[in-house]
């Protein structure tokens, strides 16, 4: 799905555009590229999906966010797909998933992290997704994270 | 940060042009001149109110090994534990969390294959099992922060 040129751009690219007039004919420059080819594969990257979205990444701390919880419900398994895409939409959701359970220490097989100002902002989106996943939810959890022991970022290497 | 910046931020969460230059044709729609929208993301940059200005890739398009892993990990020996899991160079966060599973990880892999003997390795270094809980579904990805 890839090259090693998509690569070398991924790796020019993933910590910040160039902040200046023409940053793709900059970027270009830095790996010996025509500027139409690597616009080119960006906007190839962005149809496929390997680029999410280009643009503003904020620091959702430094912008007030402070709180997050990691909420987990185990949902009948026949509605998980429609109640994930529910749950997903609601605007102080930023990620979704769906992963397996381990009984009987891991019942749960949907994943929402909340996002708010303060943990009792966390603790009230956390009810309204209850509300929204009604009874196909047998329970649930909030996990907050207590310390964080590590964060590199994913990075491209080599 | 004034209304402005807000509104840059608000605004150029996604959706950033790939054009000749597209911090011009950005700010047109902002109402901003292409100086003035690059040197206010540079003082957002700076001032650490956005991570970056940059593209988000997808990770597992990307061709790598993804996936979060738990362990319940006794609370004498969790620092132990941790400087153990942090070694790996595969180990991209990790996180303590109330709960009996209090230790919450992402491996990330060159190589898809690589992810299983990464966990492995770390189940046979501390002596305790490893959960993977691989993603099967992903339904949504990227807050879009109100500021």
């Amino acid at each position: 799905m890839i090259d090693t040129t998509d690569r070398r751009l991924i790796q020019a690219t993933q910590d910040g555009l160039p902040l200046v007039p023409h940053p793709y004919h900059a970027v270009a420059g830095t790996l010996g590229l025509d500027p139409e080819e690597v616009m080119a594969r960006l906007r190839r990257m962005l149809e496929t999906g390997v680029i999410r979205r280009i643009g503003a990444v904020p620091n959702h701390y430094a912008l007030g966010y402070r709180a997050n919880g990691m909420s987990v419900w185990d949902v009948v398994d026949e509605r998980i797909t429609e109640i994930g895409r529910q749950v997903g939409a609601l605007d102080f959701v930023s990620h979704a998933y769906h992963r397996p359970r381990h009984p009987p220490l891991w019942p749960y097989n949907l994943f929402a992290m909340v996002h708010g100002r303060s943990r009792d902002e966390v603790l009230a989106h956390v009810e309204a997704i209850a509300g929204v996943i009604g009874p196909a939810a047998r329970a649930h959890d909030v996990l907050f994270s207590t310390r964080i022991l590590k964060k590199t970022g994913l990075r491209l290497t080599g | 940060m004034d209304q402005t910046d807000r509104r840059i931020i608000n605004a150029l969460q996604g959706g950033f042009p790939v054009s000749e230059r597209p911090f011009g044709d950005a700010g047109r729609a902002l109402g901003l001149e292409e100086e003035e929208l690059i040197g206010r993301i540079r003082g957002l940059v700076e001032a650490g109110a956005l991570s970056r200005f940059a593209p988000m890739y997808h990770a597992e398009r990307l061709g790598g090994g993804l996936t979060l892993a738990a362990m319940a990990v006794p609370e004498e020996c969790f620092d132990t534990v941790a400087a153990l899991v942090n070694a790996h160079p595969e180990i991209a966060h990790n996180y303590a969390r109330a709960h009996a599973l209090n230790m919450w990880f992402v491996v990330a892999t060159e190589r898809p294959e690589d992810v299983a003997r990464v966990l492995a390795v770390i189940a046979a270094e501390t002596g305790l099992e490893v959960y993977d809980m691989p993603k099967r579904e992903e339904f949504f990805i990227g807050l879009r922060f109100e500021v």
